[in-house]
């Protein structure tokens, strides 16, 4: 599904991705920990197409194609999502116009005809149900005054709405309780599927209890300096970084 | 100002002097004289002077516009009927002149006038008498003078004592020479305790330019409650002027609204005097683009105590148009305790487009609230990106996020019928590439 390849990004004169390489296969959902500032968002945001990094090196090839080569709406209609760490605030603009829009553009673009206003609004509501939203939210500007728990459940709703193939969801359980968290997770489970693909941004194993995944991997200081299964994120718990940002600095 | 141009409208003051409304009134005669003589003395507005710094109207003296007759068959019935709101009277006039055919009047009701300028001046005069450039008489400017001499027609409007009229007066101002002139007075007197609803909207058909003068005067009694919005949707040859001076009696209170979409050159003047205790708010959007110039001008004068405004224009700004906000607010040393705010935020979405915001507070008295903010911006790049990144794409994205910032104001309207008048003219004003009016 996606292949990163030896990935170098700067942001200005800084490089912070310093050699990325992964491979997410078909179905399986892949846990990226690490320490703050040690560039999962930046690798979020470079999957997702945002402005502002330059890839010095490397590539990432998402289904056989250049992913670095789309603008960011092909790579949603393509079945890219970002689940924001931080969702913009978009006054004026209610969240149902924005989910209108993007089933549409992404229908458009896989060839399919616009859904009319009663399946839509029939899609819409069977996902909040999902993710325990009250209707009242589709009428309101999109994260406008929502509470940092209510603009997470909103990422997921937006992905169980879109029905990606890709999910990065980027510290989506930071700052959420133990009930939004198990909304959340319960949310990511319903959508697993064996050819749906999770890249877990987390700065905690935390939420790992509730969404197993295949695969771990540390990213420190611009690198992946470990990876392995499920258990490492225990051991993580246990240890800390500390030992592995030393092994990075050592390989260096 | 030229010789040469001050003759032109003399000459036209002589030509349509006979079928002026009003004529045969002796006060109405001697007050539009006097404003002959003053606009042949000072003329249009000039550049040099501080309120006009930013709006030269050197187009407009170019030109040499005309009354002209107006034929009801050169009225675009379908772009007449696209600002027809449910419930409402309407007075239409074609050129600066009622057109009886196209308006329809308000239901009778006891003590309530709603009529034409002209018909008001035979069946009203000395009504119209007492009121008429009463609050303009502190006021002067080339415009103004320029109106009184010339005016065509217009609307009066008077609601007696505590009547609450539920159905909004609709003004509709039709022009469609080619270098016509349309000049219209309208005066709305609002009695004690009343409460009314008023709609001004200028429309034009003709691509060869035109010039739309238009004054109103309204009074507020004590306590009377009025709602006026005000939608400019000239065509995009069009020049206009447009002016409200308001007068709010005690306890009184004006909530104004001003939508400014069309017109090639255009000001729009709103001028509010606050009594004790009386309030007033003021809206405001304006749209240009191409080589559009559009001047929003205001000014709040608190002249006593526990007076209340605030005041929220907004402005939208592409390709090479210009746009100028000089909102003034005055606080005289007896009004105290007054509370006022006025904010102006803008959007460029050209790097060729312009705006000058000039907030003016001036303030006498000593304890008040007061406050302003003006802010000049992009749109935001992580909105983009973040609605990129759900598929939209960027053309669709940048305008949805510009229609955002513009429907706000809408949203304010409280009358539907009219919110959709206004939200349709803002689509048809903004590129539409994904925004699509029925999803909203
Ligand atoms: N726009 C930016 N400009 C400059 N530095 C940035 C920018 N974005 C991120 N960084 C830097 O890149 C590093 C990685 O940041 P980030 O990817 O957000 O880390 P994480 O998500 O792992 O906490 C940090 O040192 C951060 O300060
Ligand atoms: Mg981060």
């Amino acid at each position: 599904m996606l292949a990163i390849e030896s990935l170098h990004v700067r942001v200005e004169d800084k490089e912070i991705l310093k050699g990325i390489s992964l491979n997410v296969g078909a179905g399986e959902v892949h846990a990226i920990m690490g320490p703050n500032g040690s560039g999962k968002s930046t690798l979020a945001h470079v999957l997702a197409g945002r402005d502002g990094y330059t890839v010095t090196s490397g590539m990432a090839t998402y289904n056989h194609a250049n992913l670095l080569a789309m603008p960011p709406e092909e790579r949603a209609r393509e079945g890219v999502f970002l689940a924001f760490q931080y969702p913009v605030e978009i006054p004026g603009v209610s969240n149902i116009y924005l989910l209108k829009t993007a089933v549409n553009a992404i229908r458009k673009h896989r060839a399919l005809e616009e859904l009319d206003a009663m399946d839509f609004i029939g899609l819409v509501k069977s996902k909040m149900k999902l993710v325990d939203m009250d209707e009242q939210f589709l009428y309101r500007a999109v994260n406008e005054g929502f509470s940092g728990g209510e603009k997470k459940r909103n990422e997921i709703l937006q992905m169980a709405v879109l029905e990606p193939r890709l999910a990065i969801l980027d510290e989506t359980d930071s700052g959420l309780d133990i009930d939004a968290l198990r909304v959340v997770s319960d949310g990511v489970n319903a959508l697993r599927s064996k050819d749906r693909s999770f890249i877990l941004v987390t700065h905690y194993q935390r939420l790992l209890d509730y969404i197993k995944p295949d695969f771990v991997h540390v990213l420190a200081g611009g690198r992946i300096v470990k990876s392995g299964d499920a258990s490492l994120a225990l051991e993580l718990e246990d240890r800390g970084y500390g030992w592995l940002e030393q092994h990075a600095g050592a390989a260096s | 100002m030229s010789t040469e141009l001050k003759q032109h409208y003399t000459a036209q003051y002589s030509a349509i002097k006979a079928s002026l409304p009003g004529m045969g009134l002796s006060w109405l005669n001697t007050a539009r004289e006097k404003a002959l003589a003053n606009f042949s003395e000072s003329g249009f507005p000039s550049p040099r002077e501080e309120e006009w710094r930013y709006t030269n109207i050197a187009p407009i003296e170019r030109r040499r516009f005309s009354s002209v007759s107006s034929p009801f068959e050169a009225v675009d019935r379908s772009r007449l009927k696209q600002f027809s709101i449910d419930g409402a009277a309407s007075l239409v006039f074609v050129n600066g002149r009622s057109n009886r055919e196209l308006s329809v009047l308000p239901e009778p009701a006891r003590g309530i006038i709603a009529c034409s300028m002209a018909e008001a001046l035979e069946l009203h005069a000395d009504r119209v008498r007492e009121y008429f450039a009463g609050v303009l008489n502190k006021e002067s400017n080339g415009f103004l003078a320029f109106n009184t001499a010339l005016f065509t027609d217009g609307a009066f409007v008077y609601v007696p004592q505590d009547m609450k009229v539920a159905s909004p007066v609709h003004l509709i101002f039709v022009s469609t020479g080619a270098d016509g002139l349309s000049t219209t007075r309208n005066l709305v007197i609002a009695g004690p305790g009343s409460q009314a609803e008023i709609i001004e909207s200028y429309i034009g058909s003709e691509e060869s330019g035109y010039l739309s003068a238009a004054v109103s005067e309204l009074v507020l009694a004590e306590q009377a409650d009025i709602r006026w919005s005000k939608l400019q949707c000239e065509s995009n040859r069009g020049f206009h002027f447009g002016g409200l001076y308001a007068d709010v009696g005690r306890y009184g209170r004006l909530n104004h609204a001003n939508f400014s979409f069309g017109g090639l050159l255009a000001r729009n003047e709103v001028h509010v005097d606050l009594s004790e205790a009386s309030e007033c708010s003021l809206d405001g959007l304006f749209l240009c683009t191409g080589r559009q110039h559009v001047d929003h001008h205001t000014r709040i004068c608190h002249r006593e105590a526990h007076g209340f405004s605030r005041e929220s224009y907004k402005g939208i700004l592409d390709q090479r148009a210009r746009g100028v906000f000089q909102g003034r607010i005055i606080v005289a040393r007896d009004a105290q305790k007054t509370d006022a705010e006025m904010s102006n935020r803008n959007l460029l979405l050209s790097s060729d487009a312009e705006i000058d915001s000039k907030p003016q507070l001036e303030i006498y008295a000593d304890d008040v609230k007061c406050a302003h903010g003006v802010t000049v911006g992009q749109l935001d790049e992580q909105s983009v990106f973040y609605l990129r990144s759900r598929g939209v794409d960027r053309e669709s994205a940048r305008n949805m996020l510009t229609f955002a910032f513009a429907n706000e104001m809408v949203e304010k309207v409280k009358r539907p019928g009219l919110r959709s008048v206004i939200q349709a003219e803002l689509l048809a004003a903004l590129p539409q590439t994904g925004v699509r009016k029925e999803w909203l």
